[in-house]
C-alpha cells in the first residue's frame, strides 16, 4: 500500500494516523432528511404518500373534534343538525357520570380523593430520583389500597356505605387495572418459578394452573366468577361481584406473565446461577437479587405488553354487570335527551382517546425505564 | 446404621487429619451413563496450593466444582474443611461460605456496580452493614488495584479487569480455599498476567488454592502440587519440578510434549 510495503515485505509505522472527524453530512436534519426521506424517486413518491395519509387522518380528526364540533347547548337537540361535529354538551353533562359511575353524587369526594391519593403515591414512586423508596413503595403498595378500600366502600369512621354495584365509570377500569397489574404481578414471578422447579409437584401443579389460564378466554372466566361460582359456595356466603372481577382478571393475567417472566429466567446464563450460589446466597436471595432482577429487565417489553392488554380487557367486566368507563359511555347514550347521530360517535371518541392516553403513557413510561435500565450488557 | 449429622461431623473430624483443607475419598459421579470423575482421592492440606491440568472433559473442573457442590457426586466422601458434604442445606451453604471459586467466564453480576458485585453476599450471607462491607471491598478491590472502577459496571471493564473483581469478590468473604476453574482461558493474551499475577500474590499469603488451568509457568512457580487428569481419573501427581521433568505415565508424556513446545 505504501512505499515502504511497495520495497520490502518489513514495515514499520513511523507516525502514529491521528483520529478524524467523521465526514459531516451524516449529521442534520437536512442531510437526516436527505437520506432517509428523500433517498431515491420511490422513497420521495412514499414520504409524500405518507405524510398526505397522515394528514387526511389528522384533519378528519380535527375536523370532527373541534371545527364541526358543537361546544354549547343544554340538550341533544343542538347535536342533531346537519353536518354537526363531536357534541360536546353531551360530554360535559355526562363527564362525572363517566368517571365516577354511579357513585352517589355527594359522596363523590371519596372516589377523588382516592385519585388524589393515587397521584400523590405513584408519580413520586416513577421517578428514579425521588428519595424514600421504601416508604414510598409502603405508602402504594399497603397503605393506598387499604385506605382507598374504607374510603370507597365505606361503612366505618361514620362514612355511608357504598356498594360496588353503583361503582363505575373510570373508578372501575383504573381499580380492575391496578388491582389486576399490582398483584398479578408477583404471582407470575411465583408461577414462573414454580414452573421451573426441582420439585414435581409445585412444577405441576404450576404448570396445569398456567395452561387451564390461558386456554380459557376471559369473558369466560369473567361469565364463571360471576354465575358460575356462586353455585360451588355454601349458601348464604357471597362474595362481591367486584371482588371476583378482580380476581379473576388478577389470575387470568398472572399466567401470562408468569409464561413471559419465563421467557427472561431461560435467558440467564447459568453462569449468574453458578456464581450466586458459590458465594453462598440462598435459593431466594440469588432470585431475588441475581436472577430476577435481570430476567425482568429483559422481558420488560412482554409485561407491559400484558399490562396494556389488561388495561383495555378491563372492559369485559360489561358483560357480568359491572360498569367500567365503557359502559358507562355506553349506557348514557340510551338517553333520549342527548340522542344524537353524533353523540354515540363523541362517546366513543372520549372512551378511545381516554384508553390511548393511558396505554401509550404505561408505554413510553416502560421504553424510558427500559433504557434507564440498560447499563449492565452495553459498554 | 444410623448416624446423626453430627456424628458423621465428629467422625470425619476424628478420622481424618485436621490439617487438611480438602478431602476426597473414592469420589464418583455419572452424567447419566457416562462416568465423569472415577475413584477420586485427594487430599489437599491447609495453605496447599495445587494445579490441576488434563485434557478437555477429563473431569478436572467437575471435579473442583464438587468441593463447593455446584456438582453432586454420587459416591464417595468429600470433606471440605472438617464439614462433610451431604443433603443438607444448611452445611452446603456453610462450605459455600468458606469456600471462593474463580470462573472461566468470570461470572460476574452484570446488573451490579463492581462495588455492589463485592458487598452483595458480605450484605445478605454475613449480614455485615453496608458501610462496612463496602470498606471491605474497596480493600480487596484496592489489592487487586482496580478500586477506581468500583462505580462502573462489569461490561465497561475489560476481560482482564473483570477476573480481577471476580477475584476480589471470592476474596470479600475471607474464604479459606479458592478454587479457580480456567481463570485464564477466557482471557486476551495481554491480559493473562495481570490476572495470573494476582493469583501468585494471593499464593504467597498462603490461601489455600486448586487450581484448573494450562498456566504451566504458573504452575511451576507457585504450586506445590500438579495433579494431571484424564478420563475422570487422577492420572499423575507429583511436585512441579519432578512433574514436568519427568512424568511417568504415558499419558501424562503425551499431554506435557503437546502443551510445552
Amino acid at each position: 500500500m505504501t512505499d515502504a510495503t511497495q520495497h520490502s515485505g518489513a514495515y514499520v509505522r513511523e507516525t502514529l494516523a491521528e483520529a478524524r472527524e467523521a465526514p459531516g453530512r451524516f449529521f442534520g436534519p437536512i442531510a437526516w432528511m436527505r437520506q432517509h426521506l428523500f433517498g431515491s424517486v420511490i422513497d420521495t413518491l412514499l414520504t409524500f404518500l405518507g405524510v398526505a395519509i397522515i394528514a387526511w387522518l389528522a384533519w378528519q380528526v380535527i375536523d370532527f373534534a373541534f371545527l364541526r364540533a358543537v361546544w354549547t347547548g343544554e340538550n341533544g337537540e343542538v347535536c342533531r343538525k346537519e353536518g354537526a361535529g363531536a357534541c360536546w354538551p353531551y360530554v360535559e353533562a355526562y363527564w362525572k357520570q363517566f368517571v365516577y359511575g354511579r357513585y352517589p353524587i355527594e359522596e363523590r369526594w371519596r372516589p377523588t380523593l382516592v385519585f388524589a391519593l393515587f397521584a400523590a403515591t405513584l408519580v413520586p414512586l416513577a421517578i428514579p430520583s425521588v428519595p424514600y423508596k421504601r416508604l414510598n413503595v409502603f405508602l402504594f403498595l399497603v397503605a393506598f389500597p387499604v385506605v382507598s378500600f374504607f374510603l370507597l366502600t365505606g361503612g366505618v369512621f361514620g362514612l355511608v356505605e357504598v356498594e360496588t354495584t353503583v361503582w363505575g365509570g373510570l373508578l372501575v377500569t383504573l381499580i380492575v387495572a391496578l388491582t389486576g397489574i399490582v398483584c398479578s404481578l408477583p404471582f407470575g414471578i411465583l408461577l414462573a418459578l414454580g414452573r421451573r422447579s426441582k420439585l414435581p409437584i409445585i412444577r405441576i401443579l404450576c404448570i396445569v394452573f398456567i395452561e387451564f389460564w390461558r386456554g380459557v378466554p376471559l369473558i369466560t372466566v369473567l361469565f364463571m366468577a360471576s354465575n358460575m361460582l356462586p353455585l360451588f359456595m355454601p349458601a348464604g356466603m357471597e362474595v362481591d361481584k367486584l371482588l371476583r372481577a378482580l380476581i379473576g382478571v388478577a389470575l387470568f393475567t398472572g399466567a401470562y406473565l408468569a409464561e413471559t417472566i419465563r421467557g427472561g429466567l431461560q435467558a440467564i446464563p447459568k453462569g449468574q446461577y453458578e456464581g450466586a450460589m458459590a458465594l453462598g446466597l440462598g435459593y431466594w436471595q440469588m432470585m431475588g437479587l441475581i436472577v430476577m432482577p435481570q430476567a425482568l429487565k429483559m422481558v420488560i417489553p412482554g409485561i407491559v405488553n400484558s399490562f396494556i392488554s389488561l388495561f383495555k380487557d378491563t372492559t369485559l367486566v360489561l358483560i357480568v354487570s359491572l360498569f367500567d368507563l365503557l359502559g358507562m359511555i355506553q349506557a348514557s347514550l340510551a338517553d333520549p335527551i342527548w340522542i344524537s347521530p353524533v353523540t354515540g360517535k363523541t362517546g366513543y371518541f372520549v372512551a378511545a382517546v381516554t384508553f390511548w392516553v393511558f396505554c401509550f403513557g404505561m408505554s413510553r413510561y416502560s421504553q424510558w425505564m427500559e433504557r434507564r435500565l440498560a447499563t449492565g450488557h452495553k459498554r | 446404621m444410623i448416624k446423626t449429622d453430627d456424628t458423621i461431623v465428629a467422625q470425619a473430624n476424628g478420622a481424618l487429619s485436621t490439617d487438611l483443607a480438602v478431602e476426597m475419598r473414592g469420589v464418583n459421579k455419572w452424567y447419566g451413563d457416562f462416568h465423569v470423575l472415577k475413584e477420586i482421592d485427594l487430599q489437599v492440606r491447609k495453605g496447599e496450593k495445587i494445579v490441576i491440568c488434563g485434557p478437555s472433559g477429563s473431569g478436572k473442573s467437575t471435579m473442583i466444582r464438587c468441593i463447593n457442590r455446584l456438582e453432586e457426586h454420587q459416591a464417595g466422601r468429600i470433606i471440605v474443611d472438617g464439614i462433610e458434604l451431604t443433603e443438607d442445606l444448611k452445611r452446603i451453604d456453610e462450605i459455600r461460605r468458606d469456600v471462593g471459586m474463580v470462573f472461566q467466564h468470570f461470572n460476574l453480576f452484570p446488573h451490579l456496580t463492581i462495588l455492589e458485585n463485592c458487598t452483595l453476599a458480605l450484605i445478605w450471607v454475613k449480614k455485615m452493614p453496608k458501610k462496612e462491607a463496602e470498606e471491605v471491598a474497596m480493600h480487596y478491590l484496592t489489592r487487586v488495584r482496580i478500586p477506581e472502577q468500583a462505580k462502573k459496571y462489569p461490561g465497561q471493564l475489560s476481560g482482564g479487569q473483570q477476573q480481577r473483581v471476580a477475584i476480589a469478590r471470592s476474596l470479600c468473604m475471607s474464604p479459606k480455599i479458592m478454587l479457580f476453574d480456567e481463570p485464564t482461558s477466557a482471557l486476551d493474551p495481554e491480559m493473562v498476567k495481570e490476572v495470573l499475577d494476582t493469583m501468585v500474590g494471593l499464593a504467597n499469603e498462603g490461601m489455600t488454592m486448586l487450581c484448573v488451568t494450562h498456566e504451566m509457568g504458573f504452575a511451576r512457580q507457585v504450586a506445590d502440587r500438579v495433579i494431571f487428569m484424564d478420563a475422570g481419573q487422577i492420572i499423575e501427581a507429583n511436585e512441579p519440578n519432578a512433574f514436568f521433568a519427568d512424568p511417568r505415565h504415558e499419558r501424562t508424556k503425551l499431554f506435557l510434549s503437546q502443551i510445552l513446545h
